[in-house]
């Protein structure tokens, strides 16, 4: 049976007058102008294209953008009357990225460490861990280690954490990305449920609009030049003809619009074999627990191939082994002649120099592969890397990937679609035959989507195999191609 | 590079039990007897004490002998440095070239190295048998140093051994990206330096990341409560005890066999 | 295309620590902790190669004093260069060296040794040759300290070998190399939230 609780905390008001945020270090204000009012208790979602500044709106209505130090403010943003740094507590924030919020080494001093910020008594501390991990479904001891959780439940934790707060506006960042179909629903639900829970105010951004428009009262979305592009509820905003094709041009996702694709669907003919994986057992370590084992498939020139799979079932580890970076467990990866050149037939035994002309790998964490202080550099990097330095590609790409503005700036300090694309660009610019790209889609709007998934067309009609691991099932589709679905340790090829 | 430097794996169910405070307190008047004088009767005492205690520890004779071998190897070091450098009293024992060893030398030499293995040995009690988290609890509770700084020092402990981990995964986005550790030996250095750079780079990356996620949580803002409440028992006591006893036994014992050498007299 | 340029003289605009600079500088501590493990562990090696001479090992010791100049370096605020040396003595600890408890104090005192050099340009001057001048104050802190504590036996004129090796250590080492490892970490853009990593806007 669950008891009825009150409503924990007043639900928090939202109010923005001509506010705007440069961040040091830009020229440019990342959000500016914008005026809205969010009543206690709402349910907002909120849209803009990448690099609009849902991010950093969300920072701050956390109050956690920092000091003229680190910026620029511009008009007021209140909760409640007051400026959110000075009601820490009322507002809490699941940032981007789930790994990268853990504070604590136990599940429960995670998940405690927020209210005792908080200075909530002891008693009540251990009484809001408890209601927290049960209301995001978290069935775990509490000297659990937080290391040792999947990417699904590192979100709950995450989320668990923000809950014990009690507060009256939960701020959500792209709180599913990177979660298999299943896990997207749990979290949602996860959410639902607490926010009927506590009639708290919900500001949740999020590329893909289906999962949140039936439970969320109102859609904002954010113009990237500045200003508010539409207000209202989801029934009008995403359904009247006019707001939607507004929406569209400005790269949201619209439901039930796919964006406009250029280039044809490639056809699966695959032309000579570049790669074949016989009997493959994959792992991370090579003393760890092979993942998936016994993976037999052959990558040709102009395939596109897809990974898809549940959290944590080694999609990654497979990609990074047929990319030759992890060594196999068990059986063999060949290189072709086509493929390898004078490097021999064994991929992991490529010296660096020639496994980037050959295979490029985009990891599933961007950051892991910034090398270099600006984003230019960082385009510039591979090909001087493979001696074709001042390739006209670099600004190609910069230009289609809508990086151009952002030339100088520094990779850490863009958004986090931004990241993304610049880490695909990169691998993109030194032209290998192989493509693997881990998760190449995530944190993209409808526009820079497109551009990449005509892109890569491109490069299959050319020749390019690309072997994408994802859980964008419109990405697929686009792509075409073959699909190998991962799970319970084994692959199974599915064709379309 | 093994992965758990900085999560120990703890053993000696006793101390593990105690709070840390009481630990550090024992330790620290040992050390601070054991550094007041340079002689080897409370160097001795000290050390036999705490030999006495090593089973508390729990751990097998190998599992310590492969912990504290550089323990020995740097007191050889230190005595051997003393017995080389110290005033030429006595009689000659040695006379090679530059290598002059004198009864009074190798005598002091003696002192430094046999006063070395007490004063290391109750940082390995305390690494064995405490943990980062209870430590922090206990700092900021019971000796109130400021939670900020505690919980920071936390935080960044428990990132860091994370990030040690992950040095092989940033191997390998290197490597993708064309920066790889093959070739010579000169670039397999600067690879490697390029890396450990790299590992830094991500490290702050992360740690202003993890800063805003600490502050999205309210941390920082003013005073806090503690979920897990730090507290002494009657073993506490029992353990300062134990080091109070140590460290004036040694220091009765040296003034007693009259070989009391104060540091700073 | 606009190069970030680094102002390496600038202080922040308040003295008050935030939660960034806590946390940015445990973690400068705890990695230079870390290297500290290896560097003790290396010292026993050092001390073999320099068995002849024993104080030449004081030219060794500057990489104990890294955590405290770069940390000072980096966050630019009263304490952080003692909190960092601190911080990380007790991390090398944690992990376990041939020094035990006793690598807190000495910690203690060589921060200090930083510290006062930072103090002495009233936290408004971040250049090379502060730097080195906090590189020699750690050094000689460390010099003097080891000598009254671990060395009190050697005789007079060893003590001060002792003692301008480690200064020279201590500025070549801890100066010298955290000062360009500031500046290298400025030039990558991770400290764009500090005074130390600020950029020029584009
Ligand atoms: N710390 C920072 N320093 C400098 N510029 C930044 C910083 N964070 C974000 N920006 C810039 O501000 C702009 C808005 O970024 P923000 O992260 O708010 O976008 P977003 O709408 O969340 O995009 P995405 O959907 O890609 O996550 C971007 O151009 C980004 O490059
Ligand atoms: N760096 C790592 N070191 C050790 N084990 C890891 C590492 N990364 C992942 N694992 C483990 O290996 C297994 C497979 O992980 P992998 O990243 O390949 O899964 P995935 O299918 O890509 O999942 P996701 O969809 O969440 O990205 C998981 O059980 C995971 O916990
Ligand atoms: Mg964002
Ligand atoms: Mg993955």
């Amino acid at each position: 049976m669950t008891a009825v609780h009150p409503p924990l905390r007043r639900a928090v008001q939202v109010r923005a007058r001509e506010w705007g945020w440069r961040h040091a270090g830009r020229k440019a204000f990342a959000a500016r102008q914008v005026d809205l009012g969010i009543a206690p208790g709402e349910r907002v979602l909120l849209l803009g294209a990448s690099g609009a500044g849902k991010s950093t709106l969300l920072h701050a209505l956390a109050g956690v953008l920092g000091t003229s130090d680190e910026g620029e403010q511009e008009g007021d943003l209140l909760l409640d009357g007051v400026p959110p740094a000075a009601a820490r507590g009322r507002a809490g924030l699941v940032l981007q990225d789930p790994e990268t919020q853990v504070v604590l080494a136990r599940v429960g001093d995670e998940v405690a460490f927020a209210a005792e910020n908080l200075a909530v008594p002891r008693e009540e501390i251990w009484r809001r861990v408890g209601r927290a991990l049960d209301d995001v479904g978290l069935d775990l001891p509490l000297d659990h280690p937080t290391t040792a959780l999947s990417g699904g439940q590192k979100q709950r934790l995450a989320l668990a954490a923000v809950l014990a707060m009690e507060p009256g506006l939960l701020l959500l960042d792209e709180p599913t990305a990177n979660l298999d179909p299943a896990g997207v629903l749990e979290v949602r639900d996860a959410v639902v449920r607490v926010l009927e829970r506590t009639g708290a105010t919900l500001v949740v951004v999020e590329h893909r609009v289906a999962v949140w428009a039936d439970v969320v009262d109102r859609v904002i979305v954010l113009d990237a030049g500045g200003g508010i592009l539409a207000d209202g509820p989801p029934g009008t905003v995403l359904v009247q003809e006019q707001t939607r094709s507004r929406l569209a041009e400005a790269g949201v996702w619209v439901p039930g619009r796919q964006p406009a694709v250029g280039g044809t669907l490639p056809t699966d003919a695959g032309g000579e074999g570049l790669l074949s994986a016989r009997s493959l057992s994959v792992a991370r370590s090579r003393r760890g627990r092979a993942v998936v084992e016994d993976l037999s498939l052959t990558v040709s020139a102009g395939q596109a191939l897809s990974i898809t799979g549940p959290n944590g079932a080694g999609k990654s580890t497979a990609a990074l082994t047929i990319g030759g970076l992890l060594r196999p467990r068990a059986g063999t990866l060949e290189a072709s002649a086509l493929l390898a050149g004078a490097a021999g037939p064994d991929p992991f035994r490529w010296r660096s120099a020639h496994l980037v002309q050959r295979i490029g790998t985009v990891f599933q964490e961007p950051e892991h592969q910034f090398l270099t202080a600006t984003v230019g550099e960082e385009l510039a990097f591979g090909p001087r890397q493979v001696g074709a330095p001042d390739s006209p590609r670099i600004a190609e790409l910069a230009e289609r990937l809508r990086l151009t503005h952002l030339l100088g700036a520094n990779p850490f300090t863009l958004s986090g679609g931004e990241k993304r694309r610049l880490s695909v660009a990169t691998m993109l610019a030194t032209a290998p035959r192989l493509l693997i790209l881990d998760e190449p889609t995530f944190g993209q709007d409808a526009l820079t989507w497109a551009e990449l998934v005509t892109l890569l067309r491109e490069l299959v009609r050319e020749g390019v195999a690309v072997l994408s691991v994802t859980h964008d099932t419109d990405f697929i589709r686009a792509l075409g191609g073959a699909t190998l679905h991962i799970a319970d340790g084994a692959g199974r090829l599915v064709s379309r | 590079m093994s992965t758990d430097y900085l999560t120990p794996v703890l053993t000696g169910r006793t101390l593990l039990r105690a709070n840390p405070v009481s630990k550090l307190f024992a330790a620290v008047v040992i050390t601070l007897a054991l550094m007041a004088s340079i002689d080897w009767v409370s160097a001795a005492v000290a050390l036999t004490c705490e030999l006495a205690l090593m089973p508390l520890l729990g751990i097998s004779v190998i599992g310590l002998a492969r912990r504290i071998w550089p323990l020995l190897v740097a007191a050889l070091i230190g005595a051997y440095g003393t017995a080389l450098l110290a005033e030429k009293t006595g009689g000659v024992l040695l006379d090679v070239g530059p290598f002059l060893f004198t009864e009074g030398s190798v005598a002091a030499g003696i002192a430094v190295g046999l006063r070395g293995l007490p004063l290391a040995l109750p940082g390995i009690f305390i690494l064995l048998t405490t943990d980062p988290t209870d430590l922090a609890d206990a700092l900021a509770q019971k000796l109130r140093l400021p939670s900020r700084f505690v919980l920071g020092a936390l935080a960044s402990l428990r990132l860091v051994g994370l990030l040690v981990e992950q040095w092989d995964s940033l191997g390998l986005a290197r490597h993708a990206r064309g920066v790889g550790s093959d070739g010579s030996a000169l670039a397999r250095t600067r690879n490697l330096l390029g890396q450990s750079f790299g590992l830094i780079v991500q490290a702050i990356r992360r740690a202003t990341r993890l800063a805003t996620a600490m502050e999205a949580r309210g941390f920082g803002a003013g005073t806090r409560t503690w979920a897990r409440e730090s507290t002494y028992s009657l073993l506490d006591a029992g353990i300062a005890v134990v080091g109070l006893l140590v460290a004036v036994g040694a220091v009765t014992a040296a003034v007693l066999a009259g070989t009391w050498n104060f540091i700073l007299g | 295309m606009a190069s970030s340029t680094t102002l390496a003289g600038t202080s922040p605009r308040t003295n008050q620590w935030r939660v960034v600079d806590i946390v940015v500088a445990s973690v400068i501590a705890v990695a230079v902790g870390v290297l500290f493990f290896a560097w003790s562990a290396g010292y026993s090696g050092i001390s073999l190669l320099t068995a002849g001479f024993p104080p030449l090992a004081g030219l060794y010791s500057g990489g104990w004093l890294i955590a405290g100049v770069l940390g000072g370096l980096i966050i630019r605020k009263p304490g952080a260069a003692i909190y960092c040396e601190m911080l990380a003595a007790a991390v090398s600890a944690l992990i376990g060296t041939q020094w035990g408890v006793g690598v807190l104090l000495s910690g203690a005192i060589q921060g200090v040794g930083a510290e006062l050099v930072f103090l002495l340009f009233l936290y408004r001057k971040w250049n090379l040759p502060v730097a080195l001048l906090a590189g020699l104050g750690a050094g000689l802190a460390l010099g003097i300290s080891e000598n009254i504590l671990y060395k009190a036996l050697w005789t007079i004129e060893f003590k001060l070998l002792y003692v301008v090796f480690a200064a020279v250590s201590g500025i070549v080492i801890a100066g010298l190399l955290s000062w360009l490892a500031m500046r290298g970490l400025a030039r990558t853009g991770v400290l764009s939230s500090f005074a130390a990593g600020r950029t020029a806007d584009v």
